[in-house]
């Protein structure tokens, strides 16, 4: 089938603009990234400069790959990524719009890639358990309810990928950052530290010029992996807590 | 001609070794580790484990990642699990039996001593992943659970639903952004290494390039370790992810790392079939599925095309099941790849391509009921169902083997020092101590022992050596001459100017090698695919276009590197399969095979480790490690 993109350039000769490229033989079994592949051997062949995008495992787990497509990160389909989506999903002749990541905290690099490193700072503030190589105990002394630890793990399977800022129409960073709060907070492992841990990771998020939340939820909509804006909740009543009724003043 | 290499084993019986070890190697006291620089390469399992670890001891780190985040290394990817000796099935498991299962699996072509230290340190790393918040798969009690994995009869597999490798990156990523917060550890992301500097015979810093500005960069250590992962991709096709590549470590083969057992190439039963041309990529779906998938081919030909649900239970060939009765469809990767392959080339092929077989769950989901099925591997069939369309709960899913691990890669000694001193490799990057093939759920493992629980004791062996050197400086001859040599290269990539982009390259050479070096292998095929590969390389450097500029973000560019460098271990690959006159794990030579078709070792004359050095633009030079079998029988492998 033949279909049309129009995907933002930026940097090189492009200043920043939308750029036509009309009818692209695409097979309905390709992915998405596969069709980009296509379209950049075409324009290789022409001696024109390829679209640049990022892109890694191509199996919706890295969260290398962005995009925003026809207004949506990641694509129109629920709980995927864009490398996840296939060509099948559209139909012969449409006008399919390719955009970057667009934040402020995520300032382009050229065409479609964006810097998204504010998240590494995030969680360099305070997103781990402090235990070094070789204190651990046992690992079946810490029994955890199999429930709780499902629910840490569904706030862990985030994959840094940034669609809840792209989503978002304050770019807020606060479904990121709570996933990691709550995947922690959850474990007895990551209680000794919560306290500290969520005062420095929201004191980051902000001080990286993410916008506040107002409960659009749009994040969780967008989220390739449905991370719940429970999490959100969670990091909230955490915040409050540690502001306001910190362990060390009840010692 | 080739000689014989000291791989520095300890003395001692295989149970002693390591404890010996430790309690002997020399030790760099806290006030002068301050003063040693230590170069990671590389941020996945191995490289985000070794880089913590070596911070929290206090060395001064420097860790590099091509990626734009350390999160992003390929690791991230593995699904399946980890294996462990705890015996927390009460099952019969033990540290020796791992230690047997792995040499075993390997085919007896792994180094008894690493591997029993593997099998040692196994437990330290669930426990280290526990404490680092780590949520593995638990029981209603709250204890840790377990599974199956292909090649063992005990469950020792630690799992995270199917995003295990995920979980325990973030671990090892979340403990690295700790290090780089408290300052031991400098992250430089989105800079790729390009050459190794020597000096003095002695490996002391990299010539590295920002991938942003296309700026050159000098880093100076006192030790560099690569842990850059395997080169998969060189049959373009893989379950690899796409960045994945040998640069780092073919770079250092070149300034004279030898290359171990390049051949020695995984190739994984349960992937997701080729769909045609454009494809980029393979999906891999976790062997944590043969649990409760079954593979079956029809029994006749005429019905490869039709509904599988419509085939009767007697028209259908369980070949697993048939041929390997006490381990059926969990018999190791090797083997069932080999087995789908045979199934194909007699015809019985499944899809429009013949090239597929079928993973059935019916009985699981008759047996157990959908939703205990589910629980267990929901994702992977979402997974499947966005790749193909076809929904597997109702019908079965169809597979074939891709490539998927390397167990090749640079040699090294004991402690993990490859031939260059200063120069180390862990994780994939390293010929490691999976032999010929490599057992399910045993790379996560490997990578993180060797990060958190090995390196951090040998290093230590040859930096407290170190101690009187003082800061390296980047201002030297040696520096300058290798960035001038990579600043050359790139200008000679920049301005080929032909007519071929360099993925048709790449994708040529991938077919060379799957076809040739693939999943089965033969004197004749090996020796053209040598020609082939090397009028590959001269049509590369005559006609190859690259885009843009060597001055910017230019992923073009950085691919053309990588390619280039794929193509000369290409055919070192060739060249060991070529000589390696027998059959092992992944390594099927055709001339070589019983009766029943299972791969035919030849112990008198290739019990030992292949470890090439580059030979320049004359032919590569093979040395020996032989292999020495102290406490293992070694025995005609047979999992029937």
């Amino acid at each position: 089938m033949k279909l049309n993109l129009k995907i933002w350039r930026q940097g090189g000769k492009y200043k920043g603009e939308f750029v036509n490229y009309p009818n692209l033989e695409v097979n309905p079994d390709m992915s998405f990234l596969e069709m980009l592949d296509v379209l950049n051997e075409e324009l290789v062949s022409k001696r024109e400069e390829p679209v640049a995008f990022e892109h890694d495992c191509r199996e919706g787990i890295c969260g290398t790959c962005s995009l925003v497509i026809d207004g949506q990160a990641h694509g129109p389909m629920k709980g995927t990524t864009t490398c996840q989506v296939h060509m099948r999903h559209y139909h012969e002749g449409e006008t399919i719009v390719i955009e970057p990541f667009r934040a402020q905290s995520f300032p382009v690099i050229k065409d479609l890639v964006v810097d998204r490193s504010a998240f590494d700072r995030i969680i360099q503030s305070g997103g781990y358990v402090s235990v070094n190589t070789g204190q651990a105990q046992d690992a079946n002394a810490i029994p955890i309810e199999k429930e709780q630890a499902s629910h840490s793990f569904d706030a862990a399977a985030c994959i840094g990928c940034g669609a809840c800022v792209a989503a978002c129409p304050n770019s807020s960073a606060m479904l990121f950052t709570s996933a990691k709060v709550s995947h922690l907070a959850l474990l007895p492992q990551g209680l000794v530290e919560h306290q500290k841990r969520v005062l420095a990771m929201v004191a980051q998020m902000d001080k990286e010029g993410f916008g506040k939340c107002s409960n659009v939820t749009a994040c969780e909509a967008e989220c390739p992996k449905e991370i719940s804006v429970e999490n959100i909740a969670r990091m909230n009543r955490e915040y409050m807590g540690a502001v306001f009724a910190s362990d060390k003043k009840m010692v | 001609m080739a000689t014989a290499i000291d791989s520095k084993i300890p003395a001692g019986n295989i149970t002693e070794k390591w404890e010996s070890y430790k309690g002997h190697v020399p030790l760099v006291a806290p006030n002068n580790k301050r003063r040693i620089d230590v170069i990671i390469v590389g941020s996945g399992l191995a490289g985000a484990s070794a880089a913590a670890s070596l911070g929290e001891l206090g060395y001064n780190v420097k860790c590099f990642t091509f990626h734009d985040s350390p999160r992003r290394a390929h690791s991230i990817a593995a699904q399946g699990g980890i294996n462990a000796a705890k015996n927390y099935r009460n099952d019969g498991d033990s540290v020796y039996r791992l230690f047997y299962d792995t040499i075993k699996g390997g085919d007896f072509r792994a180094r008894e001593a690493n591997v029993h230290r593997l099998a040692e340190v196994s437990g330290d790393i669930i426990d280290q992943c526990v404490a680092q918040g780590v949520p593995f798969a638990r029981e209603y009690g709250g204890l840790l659970d377990n599974r199956s994995f292909g090649g063992t009869q005990v469950s020792r597999t630690f799992y995270a639903r199917g995003q295990t490798g995920q979980q325990l990156l973030i671990g090892a990523y979340q403990a690295l952004s700790r290090q780089v917060a408290l300052g031991t550890v400098k992250l430089y992301n989105r800079h790729e290494m390009l050459d190794t500097v020597v000096v003095d015979g002695k490996c002391r810093g990299i010539i590295v390039r920002n991938l942003l500005t296309g700026e050159l960069e000098r880093h100076a250590a006192h030790a560099v370790v690569l842990c850059t992962g395997g080169y998969g991709n060189v049959f373009y096709l893989s379950t690899n992810a796409m960045m994945c590549n040998t640069t780092a470590t073919w770079r250092a083969h070149r300034r004279g790392a030898f290359f171990g057992n390049p051949c020695y190439t995984q190739i994984h039963p349960t992937c997701i079939p080729v769909s045609g041309e454009y494809q980029s990529k393979l999906t891999l779906m976790s062997e944590s599925l043969r649990n409760d998938g079954r593979c079956w081919v029809p029994k006749k030909a005429e019905d490869r095309l039709k509904d599988p649900r419509q085939i009767p239970e007697e028209d259908r060939d369980y070949y697993l099941e048939r041929r390997y009765p006490a381990f059926g469809n969990l018999v190791p990767r090797d083997i069932a790849s080999r087995a789908a392959k045979v199934a194909c080339d007699e015809g019985l092929g499944v899809g429009k391509s013949g090239l597929a077989v079928y993973l059935d769950f019916a009985d699981a989901i008759k047996r157990k009921g959908k939703a205990a099925v589910e629980l267990a591997y929901g994702n992977l069939f979402d997974m499947y169902a966005k790749i193909t369309g076809e929904n597997p709960y109702e019908t079965p899913m169809r597979i074939y083997p891709a490539v998927h691990y390397t167990m090749g890669g640079l040699w090294v000694d004991y402690d993990l020092m490859t031939s260059v001193p200063g120069l180390y490799a862990c994780g994939e990057a390293n010929f490691s101590d999976h032999g010929a093939n490599r057992l399910g759920a045993s790379a996560l493992m490997q990578g993180l022992a060797d990060g958190y629980f090995v390196l951090p004791y040998t290093i230590g062996s040859y930096l407290s050596k170190e101690i009187r050197t003082g800061a390296i400086s980047t201002n030297t001859p040696e520096f300058e001459q290798v960035e001038k040599e990579v600043r050359e290269r790139i200008n000679q990539l920049m301005n080929l100017g032909g007519s071929q982009s360099v993925e048709s390259f790449h994708r040529r050479l991938g077919k060379i090698m799957w076809d040739k070096c693939g999943m089965a292998r033969n004197a004749e095929g090996l020796k053209q695919a040598i020609q082939e590969i090397q009028a590959l390389k001269a049509e590369f450097w005559k006609d190859a276009f690259v885009p843009g500029s060597a001055n910017d973000f230019n992923p073009e560019l950085e691919k053309a590197w990588r390619v280039a460098d794929f193509i000369e271990l290409g055919e070192l690959m060739c060249r060991d399969a070529l000589h390696r006159n027998e059959s092992c794990g992944g390594h099927f030579r055709e001339e070589y095979q019983t009766d029943k078709g299972e791969a035919e070792r030849d112990d008198v004359n290739f019990q030992y480790v292949a470890a090439w050095e580059w030979g320049g633009n004359g032919e590569p030079v093979l040395h020996k490690e032989p292999l020495v079998y102290e406490e293992i029988e070694v025995v005609q492998r047979s999992y029937e």
